[in-house]
């Protein structure tokens, strides 16, 4: 079976052939939905026997590369469609796949009546197909063609319902925020692997990480390969300063939210950092750049989301707040925390965002918080999970989220120091402050809408994915059980990834020994903040929220900067967009365009005018003018014969 | 002083020129023609002068030649002049530019 | 200042003057006869020459026949006094003039140039037995008959080509 994971790759690009050609034909939204999933239910499975197959194995011989067809040989370069087979391909593909085929399941309810419920899931295939190609890769150049890939899908599916408005624009101009903002970072990645192939002559995974280890290169080249490719990261996973498009790609319907930005495509950023993971180890500076700038994206967005008043604002930048979480853990050498935050947050985060595609579609398409309300014995089902999802993201053990987050928040103690702990536990408790502020105005109190809607709860297409995802919050994070805990068994999520990370922890210097004592006392800390937190919430948003409003109304300022999101995109725009389009207008259109390369091809012709008005004349039809010619060719006749005297 | 052949020769190249400069400029078709007269009267004085100066009859001979096609040539210009008078009730030659592009 | 020298200046400078003079007129009639001037004073310059035929065939064919013609042609027509010179195209005659006159110069220089009287030089005796009509139709009627008949036909050629021009309907 483990030879067969390309198909993990082929089924899907097969059901997105099949749903895009023929859909509009099909009439019957079960078959195209059964064709949508099934492909990647198979694909699910298919890297479930892998993975028990992986498991049998010893670990040095886990890698395996199924090699399909080569691709590009010319000069030094030689890629194929070749996929690699190891235990952090292997992670990320059940995520993958896994989650995806639980949202894929959520869409066949969330989309029923939609008059393009076809094009949805073929672009859903789509992107599961460049996702598992940008997973499964086993060169930069096919890493690169799944990331464009999930880059064209995140295009088209954020403006799916692209005649719709949104905000003080369209769902149209919110996708090409995305995909024009994404391709600045894709410009890094791009001279990253420019870089990568100067430097070690090849662009394949094996060679390159092989030759990391040999070849001496000095710190500074890693230094800027590393920063080239962490600024890709930054535009796929929507760090600073490249996070802008995350917040508008909302305009997307909610499945693509859940599948897109919280559970696949930002974490390919991570996913990158962790494979390259041996040349950011080489490159100790950008490490802390990447820390640092993780830390900040965190701690940021988290004040933003605090005062956001739409559902799907506030989960947007608490992603981009856990994917600084994630960051945050590469950046101090904890590579495998940060993918098990990955995993987890792929969970909590999927959940939280089906769980409010189920509320907007039983308030029909409302999304303000302030006018839900009491929704809990409307959708009792949606309540629970979504209630389960809030504590597994503010990190109450023993769910999932407590375990990932709290392994992040040590190593950042252990490895750097006691200000990143601070920073990282400062935005943990904002992040269970926003949570459950988002969860007790939406399902508890008392209910602030009026008599035209009517809430019900979702159909069991919908709340099965729900409940699903509940359980694996519950239980996702007992793989990654600190030592303190498990003793001898150690960290398994860890020691299954070890072998990958290796040479990059090799590379990077251990801190001191820290006693188990202090882990526990941050663990212990930690939480007790996160709880006071919840109760903090409770406090203001259900007993008395006459509170919420003296605070905003005493620090209006304050919280005008933070509703408007600090005024960036603004920045953006006035610093770099609209000095751009003017450029281009008036030096470039205008001048370049207009006056000079059209200049050129006008007088060209005009030259041609105005020999042709010359020549003319000599066809006057008056035979004296011709005589006149005949005679200055006399002259001129003469006057040569003179000169040869 | 004596008179040498160039004398005549400079004599006869004036002529032709003044002939030349007649035809270009003139706009009455019939006096283009008469300058053209003059022009082949430049001719036959050259000739007449060679052969006059060399001893030879052959010169006068061809001058014989000349006026034959000179005459000829008169005849069918004025007649054809004659013809496009008729037709175009002018002999201004810029009037006369059919042939223009 | 033998009656050779005296001849050729006034006979060379009433051509001359008359060919310039027949060049600037706007009547055409009087253009016509200063012309005629013009030949007449040519059969001089070739009297002077020892042309004694070609002097009187002058005479007879140009001024006495083509002239004639010409006169005929004018008056039938009656064509209108041109405009003074310079109105209209003065560009393209004072370009006209000025090719002329470089033309002229370069003819100037090659006839001085070559200096043809260093190889000629004037056999009196040739020069009159030359010009007889004797010799001229002895070697017109044994040498060059071919261009005789041609030259016939020639003529015949034209005075088809003239009656057919002058006529105003062809049936």
């Amino acid at each position: 079976m483990r030879e067969l994971i390309y198909l993990t790759v082929v089924l899907p690009l097969l059901g997105f052939l099949i749903n895009g050609i023929f859909g509009s034909k099909i009439k019957n939204e079960k078959i195209i939905g059964i064709i949508g999933s099934g492909t990647i239910g198979f694909s699910f499975i298919i890297t479930l026997l892998a993975f028990f197959e992986t498991l049998g194995l010893p670990p040095d011989q886990r890698k395996l590369i199924v090699t399909l067809f080569t691709w590009l040989k010319v000069g030094g370069v030689d890629v194929s469609f070749a996929y690699q087979l190891d235990q952090l391909s292997l992670v990320m593909a059940l995520i993958v796949t896994g989650v995806g085929f639980i949202i894929h399941v959520y869409s066949i309810g969330y989309m029923h009546g939609d008059k393009s419920f076809w094009r949805f899931f073929a672009y859903l295939n789509l992107f599961i197909f460049a996702m598992m190609n940008l997973i499964l890769a086993d060169n930069f150049v096919l890493l690169f063609l799944g990331w464009e890939g999930v880059g064209l899908c995140s295009y088209l599916l954020i403006g799916f319902w692209y005649d719709r408005k949104f905000e003080k624009s369209t769902t149209a101009d919110a996708a090409k925020k995305a995909f024009i903002v994404n391709r600045i970072g894709d410009f890094g990645f791009l001279l990253g692997m420019f870089l990568i192939f100067l430097t070690f002559g090849s662009l394949n995974f094996n060679e390159v990480f092989s030759r990391a280890n040999t070849f001496s290169v000095s710190t500074v080249t890693y230094g800027f390969i590393a920063l080239f490719l962490f600024i890709g990261a930054t535009g796929k996973s929507a760090q600073i300063p490249l996070y802008v498009w995350l917040p508008d790609a909302m305009a997307g319907p909610t499945p693509v939210s859940a599948l897109i930005h919280a559970a696949t495509m930002v974490t390919a950023g991570v996913y990158m950092v962790a494979r390259t993971s041996i040349i950011f180890a080489s490159a100790p500076d950008i490490m802390m750049v990447v820390a640092i700038i993780g830390l900040l994206t965190a701690f940021f967005a988290a004040t933003i989301g605090i005062v956001q008043n739409d559902i799907k604002k506030v989960l947007a930048y608490s992603t981009v707040s856990q994917l600084g979480y994630m960051f945050l853990a590469m950046g101090v050498g904890a590579f495998g925390a940060g993918i098990f935050h990955v995993m987890t947050h792929a969970f909590f985060k999927a959940l939280l965002f089906l769980g409010a595609g189920s509320v907007i579609h039983a308030m029909h398409e409302e999304q303000d918080i302030q006018k839900y309300g009491g929704l809990k014995k409307y959708m009792p089902h949606t309540a629970l999970t979504f209630l389960i999802a809030a504590l597994a993201i503010s990190g109450i053990p023993p769910l999932s989220g407590f375990f990932s987050k709290d392994e992040i928040l040590w190593y950042s103690y252990s490895n750097v120091g006691i200000i990143f702990w601070l920073v990282g536990v400062i935005t943990a408790m904002m992040t269970a402050f926003y949570m459950f502020r988002l969860y007790l105005l939406t399902f508890e109190g008392s209910k602030r809408f009026g008599h035209d809607k009517h809430p019900h709860e979702s159909p069991k297409v919908m709340t099965i994915p729900l409940m699903v995802l509940a359980v694996l919050s519950i239980i996702g994070g007992f793989i990654g059980i600190p030592e303190i805990f498990s003793g001898e068994y150690g960290n398994q999520f860890h020691n299954w990834l070890s072998p990958i990370f290796a040479d990059a922890e090799r590379k990077l210097l251990h801190f001191g020994y820290h006693s188990h004592f202090e882990e526990l006392l941050l663990m212990t800390l930690s939480v007790l903040f996160a709880g006071g937190s919840i109760f903090l919430a409770r406090y203001i948003y259900l007993k008395s929220p006459n509170i919420a409003d003296n605070v905003s109304n005493r620090f209006s300022g304050l919280y005008k900067t933070l509703w408007n999101k600090y005024y960036v995109d603004e920045i953006y725009d006035a610093i770099i967009v609209n000095p751009i389009v003017v450029v281009s207008k008036n030096v470039l259109w205008k001048f370049t365009d207009g006056k000079i390369i059209d200049g050129l091809i006008h007088s060209i012709a005009k030259l041609i005018d105005l020999s042709a008005a010359v020549l003319r004349k000599f066809q006057s039809g008056i035979a004296q003018f011709y005589a006149l010619i005949m005679v200055l060719g006399i002259a001129i006749t003469l006057f040569w014969i003179i000169m040869s005297f | 002083m004596t008179i040498t052949i160039e004398y005549y020769l400079i004599l006869s190249a004036f002529m032709f020129i003044v002939g030349i400069a007649g035809v270009l400029t003139r706009r009455n078709a019939i006096i283009v023609f008469m300058c053209i007269e003059l022009m082949l009267n430049s001719a036959n004085l050259t000739l007449v002068a060679f052969s006059s100066y060399l001893g030879s009859s052959v010169g006068q001979l061809f001058v014989f030649f000349v006026m034959t096609v000179a005459a000829s040539e008169a005849a069918v210009g004025l007649a054809i002049i004659i013809a496009i008078f008729r037709n175009k009730l002018t002999v201004n030659i810029d009037d006369i530019n059919i042939l223009k592009w | 200042m033998n009656l050779e020298i005296i001849f050729f200046i006034v006979f060379g400078s009433v051509a001359a003057i008359s060919s310039v003079l027949m060049i600037t007129r706007n009547n055409a009639v009087i253009a016509a006869l200063y012309l005629i001037l013009n030949f007449a004073s040519l059969a001089g310059l070739y009297l002077t020459l020892n042309a004694q035929f070609i002097a009187v065939a002058q005479v007879i064919v140009y001024a006495g026949a083509i002239m004639v013609l010409f006169l005929f042609v004018i008056m039938l027509l009656r064509p209108e006094n041109e405009a003074k010179f310079l109105q209209s195209n003065p560009k393209v005659k004072v370009f006209a003039f000025v090719i002329a006159g470089f033309v002229f110069l370069q003819l100037m220089y090659i006839i001085f140039f070559s200096r043809p009287s260093n190889i000629i030089t004037k056999n009196l005796d040739a020069s009159i037995e030359a010009g007889t009509i004797e010799s001229i139709g002895y070697i017109l009627f044994k040498d060059y008959v071919l261009p005789f008949e041609a030259a016939g036909f020639l003529l015949l050629a034209a005075t088809i080509g003239a009656l057919i021009l002058g006529k105003k309907k062809i049936n």
